[in-house]
Formats: C-alpha cells, sequence, structure tokens
C-alpha cells in the first residue's frame, strides 16, 4: 500500500490549517476590539440561561446594559440575590435593596375546600378547560383548576400540583414568570420572598357566592382592614389586598379572618 | 472581452440566489432593510472574491499536483471558514454597528453555500486564476443585486396592505419567485 496517499492529504489539509489558524491569530490580536473587560466577567456570573427575564436580548446584553449603568445588578430573576451580590460587588456598587421576588398562587381552594360544579374529564390543560361552560369545573370562576398548565410552563421545577391546585416551591422559584403567562385565571403574581402574610383568594365575587362555591375564599368582609394598625391590607372589589411594603406581619387579620383566606407562611 | 461578459454573465444571467439558487439563507434573512442587506452583500463579496482566489490557488497548486483533488471540499471549506472569521474580526472593529445589524448572519457566511458553490463551480469549469476571481466577484455583486433589490421591495411591502395569510415570509417568497422569473429574461443577453 502507498503511505503517500494518507500522508500528503494528511500534511496538506493540516499544513493549510496550520497556515490559516496563523493568520487569524494575528488578525485577532491586529484588530482586537476594546470591550469593556467587566462585561465578560459580568456574563460569568450570570446563570447563562438565556431566558429573557430580564427584559434583555439574553444574558450577553443583560451583562452589558449592567455595566453600562443601564440596568441594576438585581435584575436578573434567575440568578437572585446571590447573583446580584455577586455584580455589585464586581462592579463596586451598592446592590438595591430589592428583594427576591417569588410566584404566587393566589388559591387555596383544595378538593375538600373547593366545591365543584361538574367532573371535568377533559385534556388536561388549564386553557382548554377555561374555554368550557362556567369557566372550568370549579365552583369558583376565579379559583385554580389545577390541571397543571404553570407546572408544564416552569423550567425550574418549582411548581406542582398539591391536592388540586398549583402549589409553588419557593425555594426552587426563580421568578422568571412563565407560569403567570400559563395561567388562564390570573391567578399567579410575583410577591417579595421575605413576605409572610398573603391573601390567598382571587375572588372578587361577593361574599354569598364565595361561602357557596369555597371555604376559604376572600368574603370582602373587610374585618381585616379594621384589625390592621398599619394600613396594610385593604378591600377593593370584593378581595382584600396587601401592601408588602407596609405589611409588618403582626398577624392580627390572620387571627381576625373568618374565613382564613390570610395566610402565613412559615419560613424553617 | 471575454471576462467582461463572464462578469454580466455572472450578475445577471446566472445570478447565483435567482438562478442557481444558492444562498437562499441570507437572502431571506437579511432583506428586512437596504442598509444592512447591503452590508451582507459587501461581506459576501469580500468573502467570495477571496475565497475564489484563495482556493484556486490551494486546488491548482496543493490538491492538484499531489492528486488528492477529492479532498477539494474539506479545503474550500477550511479557506471559507477562516476567511469569514477574518471578516467578522474586521468588521467588528471598522463597524460595529454592521456588526450587530448582521448578527447570526455573519458566522453563517461559513454555511453559506453559495461561497463554497462559486468555489466548486471555478473549479469544475477549470476557469483560469483571473477567471476565477472575476467570476467569484461578479457572483457576488449578482447576490448584492438580488438581497438590496428584495430589501427595498421588502421596505416597501411593509407599508402595504398585504393579506394577513401572505404576512411575512409567504410574500417575501413570492416576491423571489417573481424577481427569479424577471431574471430569466435575462438569459438571452449572452449566448
Amino acid at each position: 500500500m502507498d503511505w503517500n496517499n494518507i500522508i500528503y492529504p494528511a500534511l496538506s489539509i493540516g499544513g493549510l490549517g496550520i497556515i490559516f489558524a496563523l493568520g487569524l491569530g494575528i488578525a485577532a490580536k491586529k484588530f482586537a476590539v476594546d470591550v469593556d473587560p467587566r462585561i465578560p466577567q459580568v456574563r460569568d456570573i450570570l446563570p447563562g440561561a438565556n431566558c429573557g427575564g430580564c427584559g434583555y436580548a439574553g444574558c450577553d446584553a443583560f451583562a452589558k446594559a449592567v455595566v453600562e449603568g443601564e440596568a441594576l445588578p438585581s435584575g436578573c430573576p434567575v440568578g437572585g440575590s446571590s447573583c446580584a451580590e455577586n455584580i455589585a460587588a464586581l462592579l463596586g456598587i451598592e446592590s438595591s435593596g430589592e428583594g427576591k421576588q417569588i410566584a404566587y398562587v393566589k388559591c387555596q381552594g383544595t378538593c375538600d375546600k373547593a366545591r365543584e360544579k361538574y367532573a371535568y374529564d377533559g385534556v388536561m390543560d388549564c386553557k382548554n378547560a377555561n374555554f368550557l361552560q362556567g369557566h372550568g369545573s370549579k365552583a369558583c370562576e376565579y379559583g385554580c383548576l389545577g390541571l397543571g398548565s404553570c407546572v408544564r410552563a416552569c423550567m425550574f421545577d418549582a411548581i406542582h400540583i398539591v391536592d388540586g391546585i398549583a402549589v409553588v416551591d419557593e425555594e426552587k422559584c426563580t421568578s422568571c414568570g412563565m407560569c403567570i403567562g400559563a395561567c388562564p385565571k390570573s391567578l399567579i403574581e410575583l410577591v417579595p420572598y421575605d413576605s409572610k402574610v398573603r391573601v390567598e383568594c382571587h375572588s372578587t365575587n361577593k361574599g354569598k357566592e364565595v361561602k357557596l362555591s369555597c371555604d376559604v375564599g376572600c368574603i370582602g368582609c373587610r374585618l381585616c382592614t379594621k384589625v390592621c394598625e398599619f394600613d396594610a391590607i385593604h378591600v377593593d372589589n370584593n378581595l382584600a389586598t396587601i401592601d408588602y411594603e407596609k405589611c409588618t406581619a403582626c398577624m392580627k387579620c390572620v387571627e381576625k379572618c373568618p374565613t382564613n383566606a390570610i395566610t402565613v407562611k412559615e419560613k424553617e | 472581452m471575454e471576462l467582461l461578459l463572464l462578469f454580466i454573465g455572472a450578475i445577471l444571467v446566472n445570478n447565483v440566489v435567482l438562478t442557481r439558487f444558492l444562498g437562499i439563507c441570507p437572502f431571506l434573512g437579511i432583506s428586512k432593510k437596504v442598509e444592512t442587506a447591503f452590508g451582507m452583500g459587501l461581506a459576501v463579496t469580500f468573502v467570495m472574491t477571496l475565497a475564489s482566489t484563495i482556493s484556486y490557488i490551494v486546488y491548482e497548486f496543493i490538491l492538484d499536483p499531489l492528486n488528492i483533488e477529492y479532498l477539494y471540499t474539506i479545503a474550500f471549506i477550511l479557506v471559507i471558514a477562516s476567511l469569514v472569521q477574518l471578516v467578522e474580526m474586521v468588521i467588528q472593529k471598522t463597524s460595529p454597528s454592521l456588526y450587530q445589524a448582521l448578527g447570526v448572519y455573519l458566522p453563517l457566511i461559513t454555511t453559506n453555500c453559495a461561497v463554497l458553490g462559486v468555489a466548486v463551480i471555478n473549479m469544475q469549469a477549470e476557469y483560469s486564476l483571473i477567471k476565477s476571481i472575476v467570476n467569484g466577484f461578479g457572483t457576488a455583486v449578482g447576490f448584492t443585486l438580488a438581497i438590496v433589490i428584495l430589501a427595498s421591495i421588502r421596505e416597501r411591502i411593509e407599508f402595504n396592505d398585504v393579506p394577513k395569510p401572505f404576512k411575512g415570509y409567504p410574500i417575501v417568497l413570492l416576491t423571489a419567485g417573481l424577481m427569479a422569473i424577471a431574471f430569466l429574461g435575462f438569459s438571452g443577453l449572452i449566448k
């Protein structure tokens, strides 16, 4: 066998490769662009998921915006506070006080507490069920359907169906907001991670209707508003909402609420 | 005279996009604005002319004497990929805005079959060095012409009331098809 058949191609193509590589190496030096060295450093701190949760085109674009002062270090919802602190330390700026946020499902109408209008036996998809008669099988038309559209939207395994309603795993949640768009009932919102007291209902129905369909719905009785010393809870359109900036977690409203629609999130 | 005919033939009669249907990806992808389309055309022109020159040299002085012509695809792709990297560096240095506008399509010139196509056509037609360069440059000018024409048409389409099913790429593909038919008219230009 003729060894030249192997040697010639290997040498010629390999030689070409080396020559071009040298040329490119010289060109890379000559045409080097001065980018801010902090941009790749910030980029390294970021999770690199390129999810777009920050509102920029990707992690690279966000890193550029942070270094140029257009975005805050805490702007990355996935990286959370540790990521924000690292970036802030790198850039020598204060990390803004804006704490971590998490998604939160405003319904606690589990199978035993909320009543059903009919037995749903269709596609396991909330949007699909929401199109049907009565907007799903739950007697409360605001309640969580528990068919798991949000579970499938979550890329971080942070939301699960427990007892017929969606529950967020607050340690895993990155507040990327994918579940918010997936919920046809608009039940999910972002709340501060530190917040303890939350209204776990989204129904704006009148008290009587709420009572008929669910044991733990907000009936808009305003007892919480009266008992709150910090003006932190208000009832609007038959539904109590908490101002998380004013709430001191004194628990008075929690104790007073006749339907237990206001709940306490205990952290370990 | 022969070179002039080859040049005009490469632009109009054998237009790389509209007659040979090579390089469709950037043709449809970057033809939203005339400015970026023209920039892409320039980048392709630069790469294509240099690629035809260097691939001719590589073929004539390395592959042919060693009887390893069968490696031409790998060798040509090597040449083109290196050139594209070079062009990317030069553009990033000289015109950051063009670099931003071309975006992902700039590295895609590497896989632009038009560039490889020209190198292969040069080889198969056994063009001389001068002819290869003229053919490569002419083909690239033809590409630029086609993409700039499509981009200007698309800019005008933006303001028109396109029926809903035709919005976006369908109308662009229709336009490209009509352009191809129009360019067919040039086929009688050079016998």
